[in-house]
C-alpha cells in the first residue's frame, strides 16, 4: 500500500539518476583513482612509504593531538551544552549562536588568529609565554587549533539529548536522598555518554583531516610539529606521488573506520532516546 | 512522532524540579567556566583578527584591500562560490527528492556516500583530483595535449570546492523533506497539478528555510575552503589564488596587515553566516510554533 502510494509522485528516475551520476563524477570517480594508483604500488613498497620515520612522527602528532583536542572538547563541550540548556543568563542566546563559529570561519583565518593570539607578543602569549606555555609554533599549537575546529561537535550533539532529558528522574533521585553530584554521576552522566562519545568521534574525525588552521600555528618542523596532511602536501611538492598516496591511504583508512564507528554510535544514541 | 515532541515542549516549559538543581555557587562557577572557554577560543580570535587588521589604521587597511592581487583573489572566490553553490544546491534538491519521497534499496548507503566528503581530509580531496587530472594520469596527458588546464588552474579549484561542499544542502533537506511526508504532493497531483508545479508550489515552500540554511552553510565553506583548493591551485598570485590562499601568501611574505585585512573579510563572512543562520532558525521555530498553535489550544 505504502509502496504504491509513493510511486504516485513523479521524478524518481530523473532525480535518482542525477544524484547517482553527480555523486559518481564528483566523489566516487576521483576516490577510485586513488585506490587504482594505490594498487599500482606493491604492498611492500606501500608499507615502506607509509611508515617512514618522518611519516610515523607525523601520525603520532596528528592522532595524538586530535585525541587530546577531542577529549578537551568532550569535557568542555559537555559543560557548555549543560550551561546553555539548563541555565538562563544574560548573553546565553549570543553564546549559543557563537558555538557554530568554527563551522562558519574559514580554517585559514582560524589558524592565523590563534597563532597571533598565542605568539610571544600576542594578547594571550604575552602572559603565557613567560610562564613557559608556548601556544604558537609548537605541538601545543596543533592541539589549540584542533580544539577550536572541533568545538561545535560535542555541544551540538549533546544539546538535543539534554533538552529531552526527563527532569523527573533527577527529582526522584533527589527525593531519595542522592546528592546533586551523585545524581549527576550515576543518573545523568550515563544517559549523556552515547551522545558525548558521538560528539567526541565527530570532533576526532574532523581533527585528523584538518590542514588549514594547523599549518598557520604549528611551526611545521619535520619530526616535531608536522601533521600528516601537511606531509602529503610536502610529498606532492617533491613530486613524490607514491609517497603522498601511501600516507593519504592511511588517513583515508582511519577516516572510514571512524565513519563506521560514528554510524554505530549514532544508532546507539537514537536507540537510547526511544 | 508526537511523543518526543510533546515531552520536549513540556520539559522546556516546566518549572525547575525541586532538589534537582545545582546550588547558586556551583551554577555561577559552571557558567563562568563555559564563558571563559568560549571567550578564549571563539571571541578572542575573532576580536584579534579585526584588531590586527586595523592596527595601522583605516587607510592602511583599505589600501591593503585595494591591492590588485587581493582584489583578484576576492573575484576568484566569488566566482568559485557562484559556480559551486548553485550546482550543489541543485544536487541537494534532486538527492533529497529521491531519498525523502521514495523507497528503494541501498538508500542508507546512498545517504552515507553523500556525507562522505565530510569524513575525508581536504588535502586528500585535493590529491585525488590531482591524480585524476594531473600529468601522471592518461586523462591528464590527453587534456594537456589538447591544451585544457584543470589542475593548477581555476577548473581544479572549482572541482575541489564542489567536492568538499557536496553534502551541505542535501543533508539539510533530506530529514526536512522526510518529515513533511508525501500527502501534500499527492493532493496537488490529484488536483491536476504537474510534477514541476507541485514541486515549486508545494514542496519548495515547505522546505524553504532549510534550503536557505543549507545554501548559506555551503557558501561559507565554498568561500573559505583552504586545504583541497591549496593542493590544486598552483598559487599563482592574481590568477589562481582564492581569498584563504591569499591570506597564506601574504602571511608568508611577512605582510601581516595584508593577511589580516583579507582574513577580516572572511571573518565578516563568517559573522554574516551566523547572523543569517540564527535568523533562519528563529523563522523555522516561529513557523513550527504557528503550526503547533491549533493542537496546542486543545486542553492539555
Amino acid at each position: 500500500m505504502a509502496a504504491r502510494a509513493f510511486r504516485v509522485l513523479p521524478g524518481f528516475g530523473l532525480t535518482l539518476g542525477y544524484t547517482l551520476s553527480y555523486l559518481g563524477l564528483i566523489v566516487l570517480l576521483p576516490l577510485a583513482m586513488l585506490l587504482l594508483r594505490l594498487l599500482d604500488l606493491s604492498w611492500a613498497e606501500c608499507w615502506r612509504l607509509a611508515t617512514t620515520e618522518r611519516a610515523l612522527a607525523a601520525y603520532r602528532l596528528t592522532f595524538g593531538a586530535s585525541f587530546i583536542a577531542a577529549l578537551l572538547n568532550a569535557v568542555f563541550g559537555t559543560l557548555v551544552a549543560w550551561v546553555l540548556v539548563r541555565y538562563q543568563f544574560p548573553g546565553r542566546r549570543f553564546l549559543d549562536a557563537l558555538v557554530d563559529f568554527p563551522f562558519a570561519l574559514p580554517t585559514a583565518v582560524a589558524g592565523l588568529a590563534l597563532s597571533s593570539l598565542f605568539a610571544a607578543n600576542g594578547w594571550l602569549g604575552r602572559w603565557l609565554v613567560p610562564l613557559g606555555i608556548r601556544g604558537a609554533f609548537t605541538p601545543l599549537g596543533v592541539v589549540l587549533a584542533l580544539t577550536f575546529i572541533g568545538l561545535p561537535f560535542v555541544v551540538r550533539t549533546l544539546q538535543p539529548v539534554l533538552q529531552n532529558f526527563e527532569r523527573e528522574v533527577e527529582e526522584a533521585a533527589a527525593t531519595l536522598g542522592a546528592s546533586r553530584l551523585r545524581t549527576f554521576l550515576t543518573i545523568i552522566a550515563p544517559t549523556l555518554l552515547p551522545a558525548v562519545l558521538t560528539g567526541f568521534a565527530l570532533a576526532l574525525a574532523r581533527a585528523i583531516g584538518e590542514y588549514g588552521s594547523v599549518i598557520f600555528i604549528a611551526g611545521n618542523k619535520p619530526y616535531e610539529s608536522e601533521i600528516a596532511p601537511l606531509l602529503i602536501v610536502i610529498r606532492l611538492e617533491e613530486y613524490d606521488y607514491p609517497g603522498a598516496i601511501a600516507i593519504a591511504a592511511v588517513l583515508l583508512a582511519v577516516s572510514f573506520v571512524l565513519l563506521a564507528v560514528i554510524n554505530l554510535l549514532e544508532r546507539w544514541v537514537s536507540a537510547w532516546q526511544h | 512522532m508526537a511523543g518526543p515532541l510533546r515531552s520536549r515542549l513540556q520539559s522546556a516549559a516546566a518549572a525547575p524540579a525541586r532538589g534537582a538543581e545545582e546550588s547558586g555557587l556551583a551554577r555561577r562557577l559552571l557558567i563562568g567556566l563555559a564563558v571563559v572557554f568560549l571567550g578564549v577560543f571563539l571571541l578572542l580570535p575573532l576580536a584579534n583578527v579585526f584588531a590586527q587588521a586595523l592596527q595601522k589604521g583605516w587607510d592602511t587597511y583599505l589600501a591593503a584591500l585595494r591591492e590588485p592581487d587581493t582584489r583578484a583573489a576576492v573575484r576568484l572566490t566569488l566566482f568559485v562560490a557562484a559556480v559551486a553553490v548553485p550546482l550543489n544546491t541543485l544536487f541537494g534538491l534532486a538527492a533529497a527528492w529521491a531519498i525523502a519521497k521514495f523507497e528503494f534499496r541501498g538508500k542508507a548507503l546512498l545517504v552515507t556516500l553523500i556525507d562522505l566528503p565530510f569524513s575525508i581530509s581536504p588535502v586528500v580531496a585535493g590529491l585525488i583530483y590531482l591524480l585524476l587530472f594531473g600529468l601522471q594520469s592518461p586523462l591528464g596527458r590527453w587534456l594537456d595535449a589538447h591544451d585544457i588546464r584543470i589542475v593548477f588552474a581555476v577548473p581544479g579549484i572549482v572541482l575541489a570546492t564542489l567536492f568538499v561542499t557536496v553534502p551541505f544542502v542535501a543533508r539539510e533537506l533530506i530529514p526536512l523533506m522526510q518529515s513533511t511526508g508525501t500527502e501534500q504532493e499527492q493532493a496537488a497531483l490529484t488536483l491536476g497539478a504537474s510534477g514541476w508545479r507541485t514541486f515549486w508550489y508545494v514542496t519548495l515552500p515547505s522546505v524553504k528555510w532549510g534550503l536557505l540554511y543549507g545554501i548559506i552553510l555551503c557558501n561559507a565553506r565554498a568561500m573559505g575552503e583552504f586545504g583541497a583548493v591549496s593542493v590544486l591551485s598552483g598559487h599563482i598570485s592574481g590568477q589562481t589564488e582564492t581569498m584563504p590562499l591569499r591570506v597564506e601568501k601574504l602571511y608568508h611574505e611577512y605582510n601581516a596587515t595584508g593577511a589580516f585585512a583579507v582574513a577580516s573579510l572572511l571573518a565578516l563572512l563568517a559573522l554574516l553566516t551566523l547572523v543569517f543562520k540564527s535568523l533562519l532558525e528563529w523563522k523555522q521555530q516561529r513557523d513550527f510554533a504557528r503550526a503547533q498553535q491549533a493542537p496546542a489550544d486543545t486542553p492539555s
